[in-house]
């Protein structure tokens, strides 16, 4: 793994260096305008931002839950209503697609000096972002309830399949085991992580076809279906918000959630000391005999608009280095897992650290993998329930998302 | 109504009493439970261990060392600048609620008056928009409004709802029109008036009551739009609902649930008073404009 | 009044309407006969923070911008999009009907097509919520009538709270409450005797759940304007009714009820629509597995990353469609009533 071995060398660096950098905030005149989501990191980013503010440079942040919904529009404007948006591995892809934000080369060169080089994300040899966040979803258990049911910590989901039979028989609990299952967007989600740990892929190689109505696909849907029967008979219903809930109520042995909820779940708000002293986290397992964790990697990072004026992107660029410096990321350490420099890994980090060092893939970037995504969502609940085979359930997956590619563009 | 039409044989009263107290627990329980489960910690209100956690308190007591706590609300008013949403969601919906009444009175009377068919199809074109999603209309301005540097502003958002609403208000207030006598405004008419001083010095006058209550419905929609005015406006500008939706986080990244059950809880208050205040007027609105289908 | 007048009273209204509604309208139904561009794929080079670089697909931008820039609306599909199977299904809906062993087979197929499925939830629905909002709107203020002054002011406030809640923190919270802990979802173990009983779980819970939410977040509107007609009944007709001996029953069914009808038309108008565009409970219960509707499906195109505009489009389409047959009775029957009114 690359980023976490610098960066205790570079934040050392920086830190001697950061001193200038901050004082040399100055960038002159020009207007930043920001968009993304609305959640704490990002507001420390903009709050970095922020400070720069004067001599003519304006920083204007647009933080909103709705913000990939406004992305395409809003950078198709001519003049862009953003400067920079905030995009994370799955929602660059429109920008790209539609020819969108610029790259990033130059800026990089001229004032990234300080960014490690791998937060760049580069698109056929071009910087097109920089990431500067990452998470992913991992395995969280209870060492206590496992230990009370005399297993081991599970390093595969065949031995969570295992410990979850051992817990149910010991009579400590009669669902131990959670997913973010609900339909829809998260229930896909799982789907991709696990058929990826099995070595699966999504489309034919070099086109857009679908290839998931095969072994492969069959074996992930039978592993779901397997976990989902140490579920809550609610799990169709699962997000983030409801197996957090579960895990702080203390009523599950082992779940795989995001590692941005480890902070919440690991502060003793809305839990018992007792469950927050034997949470533990570990990299997500392995499955079907694979041999890199079944979950995918996303970062979050920048991107610079096309439709603005040099000056105005080199300013916005500036703003996000400023934004982005050690002492700020330092300060605002536990909000997330940076991958910029200044950052010390916590406690909360390691389910992710664990994950990515064990060699997961990243969530692929492939331009049709939104739509296979809303499909799977859509059509794999009704095999979890019983009410059709797992044939049919992808057959059914690969059919709609057929139709929304011929829409889109991708298939004839 | 006499005493005698409205005197009821016991049974009926009591069967009527029943059902009655039997709604409004129905329809008060949620609200209490949620303006009692607002001064809790999220591990009470929302806990997936046991529903008398949000009676008793447990988790309030071992995060805060008090069985009530203000923490929610403190945290969406001052640390999150609730009231900045709340001017601007007044801001909009008292601009809608005059710009679509305006509008609506207008044509409502327009189309209450004209004999020609074309004021039935266009009542029928209007049915037709309402029935059009919002969200998908809404997706349609973005690009325009983009490049027209139209997008973020507050009057946006206005005009936009008030357009929106058009339909129905047009629908209630033409009803409403309908039932006030044509001689009213025909014989201002002919003693020299012309229709829009008939309007305004003869019609204007008995329409509150009808107006109020259609007012009532306008406010509604834009006091709990979504569509609209998160997708159309800055975060500068932000109306009170996007910004109870932002503290419920997302997917990866966990809320402030509480603030929400707060911001929800405040959000009601204006809505008490405001239906206090023109209780008499909603009912006899309707009871003068009654909408004929 | 002469066609001026009319129209000078009646343009704030068009130019709004027309602005901002019937001019999306027009591109709306554009676009749904439209699909984008083909997408010019190439195999690049892709550089993340995690495992270095590899081959990925991607769009290539220059390439497909200028198959845009010749067509700026599309490739013309027609009807396409609306048989495809994310729609109508025509093609799948003829095999289901070749290949099916009788019509339950027929109807299984069927309900296997999103769109058919959506279908079967929003009419139940629709026929469900509607006469249910009308009678329990119809019987409480009836009640509330007839309570005594006093209580009638707070009586009507607190009735209309299901409606004025907004549905974003409604349904969250009535959410949290039906779950197999909360406070009525572990009320109802307690009352069947069934420790297993989760109302999230099988559809037809599910269903019933929707639907119990929708006549009381709707009940509200049912109420208030039955209410307000309940004050208009004209009392020398019940007065000279309770003389000729009629029963309260007939006083309500000949009286009473006659008065009403147009206000049962205008609430049944209003929640026929509202009822056939079902949404917000859908995304608020997390119900997508069990019922989902053509809105649902809009919302779901609209909000993903890759925006499905076309398909949107399509789908808006074919709501205002739905909606246009849903009413047609009750406006055959107020064109009726307009000409009788003109002659």
């Amino acid at each position: 793994m690359q980023f976490w071995k610098t960066t205790a060398a570079a934040s050392a660096l920086a830190l001697l260096s950061g001193t200038t950098a901050m004082a040399a905030c100055g960038i002159g005149a020009g207007n930043v305008t920001i968009l993304g989501n609305d959640f704490p990191a990002l507001q420390a980013v903009v709050a970095g931002a922020k400070a720069c503010e004067g001599d003519g440079l304006t920083v204007e942040a647009n933080l909103t839950t709705e913000h990939d919904k406004l992305q395409v529009a809003a950078l198709t404007a001519d003049p862009a209503q953003y400067s920079v948006k905030f995009v994370a591995t799955s929602s660059i892809v429109p920008l790209l697609q539609n020819d969108l934000i610029r790259p990033l080369d130059e800026l990089v060169a001229q004032y990234g000096q300080g960014l490690n080089p791998s937060q760049l994300i580069k698109i056929d040899g071009k910087v097109m972002a920089v990431a500067f966040m990452s998470n992913a979803q991992h395995l969280y258990y209870r060492s206590d309830i496992l230990a009370q049911a005399g297993v081991e910590a599970p390093a595969t989901y065949e031995d969570v399949l295992a410990a979850a039979q051992a817990i149910k028989d010991a009579g400590i609990m009669e669902h131990p085991v959670a997913l973010n299952t609900m339909t829809g967007w998260n229930l896909a989600e799982e789907f991709v992580n696990m058929h990826l740990g099995m070595g699966g892929s999504f489309f034919e190689p070099g086109t857009a076809q679908p290839a998931i109505n095969n072994e492969t696909g069959v074996k992930t849907l039978e592993m779901l279906k397997a976990l989902v029967g140490y579920s809550n008979p609610d799990y169709l219903t699962f997000d983030s918000n409801a197996t957090q809930a579960l895990w702080e109520a203390g009523e599950l042995a082992m779940a795989t959630m995001w590692g941005s909820r480890a902070g919440g779940i690991l502060d003793g708000e809305g839990s018992t000391d007792a469950v927050v002293s034997a949470t533990m986290l570990a990299g997500a397992p392995t499955v079907g005999g694979g041999a890199t964790p079944a979950t995918t990697l996303w970062w979050d990072g920048f991107v610079i608009a096309k439709n603005v004026s040099d000056e105005d992107a080199a300013a916005s660029f500036q703003a996000m280095m400023a934004a982005l410096s050690p002492e700020n990321i330092a300060a605002n350490n536990d909000a997330a897992v940076w991958l910029a420099p200044g950052y010390t890994p916590g406690p909360a980090a390691a389910g992710v650290i664990a994950s990515a060092r064990g060699g997961a893939q990243p969530y692929p970037m492939a331009p049709s993998m939104g739509l296979m995504h809303t499909a799977l969502g859509n059509n794999i609940s009704e095999y979890l329930q019983g009410s059709e085979s797992a044939e049919q359930a992808l057959a059914d997956a690969e059919a709609a998302y057929v139709a929304a590619a011929k829409e889109a563009g991708f298939l004839n | 109504m006499s005493a005698a039409v409205t005197r009821r044989p016991p049974a009926v009263a009591l069967i009527a009493t029943v059902l009655v107290v039997l709604w409004v627990v129905l329809a008060a329980f949620p609200f209490v439970w949620t303006v009692w489960g607002s001064f809790k910690v999220q591990g009470d209100f929302f806990s997936k261990a046991d529903w008398t956690y949000a009676l008793t308190g447990v988790r309030t007591m071992a995060e805060t060392g008090s069985p009530f706590t203000g923490a929610g609300y403190e945290g969406a008013w001052v640390e999150r600048e609730f009231w900045r949403a709340a001017v601007n969601t007044m801001i909009v919906v008292v601009f809608t609620v005059i710009i679509s009444l305006t509008f609506g009175t207008l044509g409502g009377y327009a189309l209450a008056r004209s004999g020609y068919r074309y004021a039935f199809w266009l009542l029928m074109i209007a049915l037709v928009f309402r029935a059009m999603p919002h969200i998908t209309l809404v997706s349609g301005y973005l690009l325009p409004f983009f490049e027209w540097n139209l997008w973020g502003h507050l009057p946006t958002a206005i005009i936009v709802l008030v357009a929106i609403n058009q339909p129905f208000t047009l629908w209630m207030l033409h009803s409403f029109f309908l039932n006030i006598p044509k001689d009213l405004d025909e014989s201002a008419m002919v003693d020299g008036c012309t229709r829009f001083q008939a309007f305004r010095h003869v019609i204007v006058p008995v329409m509150w009551p009808g107006v109020i209550t259609t007012g009532l419905f306008s406010f509604l929609l834009a006091y709990n739009d979504f569509a609209v005015t998160a997708t159309l406006l800055s975060q500068q500008n932000q109306t009170m609902v996007p910004k109870i939706a932002s503290f419920l986080g997302s997917t990866q990244v966990e809320g402030n649930v509480m603030f929400a059950v707060a911001a929800v809880v405040s959000a009601t208050v204006p809505l008490f008073i405001l239906i206090l205040f023109f209780q008499r007027q909603i009912v006899s609105g309707l009871t003068a404009g009654a909408v004929k289908g | 009044m002469p066609h001026r007048t009319f129209f000078w009273f009646i343009l704030p209204s068009l130019v709004a309407m027309a602005l901002f509604i019937a001019f999306p309208l027009v591109s709306v139904v554009a676009q749904s006969l439209f699909v984008e561009h083909e997408q010019v794929l190439i195999e690049s080079e892709v550089c993340d923070p995690f495992t270095g670089c590899r081959k990925e697909l991607t769009v290539d931008a220059v390439a497909t911008a200028q198959l845009r820039e010749a067509q700026p609306l599309g490739r013309f599909n027609g009807l396409g999009t609306y048989t495809d199977l994310n729609h109508l299904a025509f093609a799948e809906v003829a095999e289901a009907w070749r290949t099916s062993e009788g019509l339950v087979d027929f109807g299984g197929q069927l309900m296997n097509l999103p769109f058919y499925k959506a279908l079967a939830f929003t009419l139940t629905y629709t026929f469900v919520v509607t006469p249910l909002v009308i009678v329990l709107g119809l019987a409480i203020a009836l009640g509330v009538n007839g309570l005594p002054k006093l209580f009638k002011g707070p009586t009507i406030f607190v009735s209309l709270l299901p409606m004025i809640v907004t549905p974003l923190i409604g349904s969250l919270i009535l959410f949290w409450m039906i779950d197999a802990r909360g406070i009525i979802g572990s009320s109802l173990q307690e009352l069947t005797g069934d420790p297993n009983l989760s109302l999230k779980a099988s559809p037809a819970l599910t269903w019933l759940t929707l639907i119990v939410y929708g006549v009381w977040h709707s009940a509200p509107f049912g109420f208030i304007v039955f209410y307000a007609g309940l004050q208009t009944v004209p009392s020398e007709t019940l007065e000279a009714a309770i003389v000729d001996g009629a029963s309260r029953w007939e006083r309500i069914r000949y009286v009473v009820i006659p008065h009403m009808a147009p206000l049962v038309v205008f609430v049944t108008l209003i929640q026929l629509m509202d009822n056939f565009r079902v949404f917000e409970p859908i995304v608020g219960f997390s119900a997508a597995a069990n019922a989902t509707s053509l809105s649902y499906f809009i919302y779901a195109d609209l909000t993903d990353i890759n925006a499905r505009f076309g398909s949107a489009a399509a789908t808006s389409v074919l709501t205002v469609i739905g909606v246009a047959i849903l009413l047609a009775p009750v406006l055959v029957r107020t064109w009726r009533d307009f000409n009788r009114k003109r002659a």
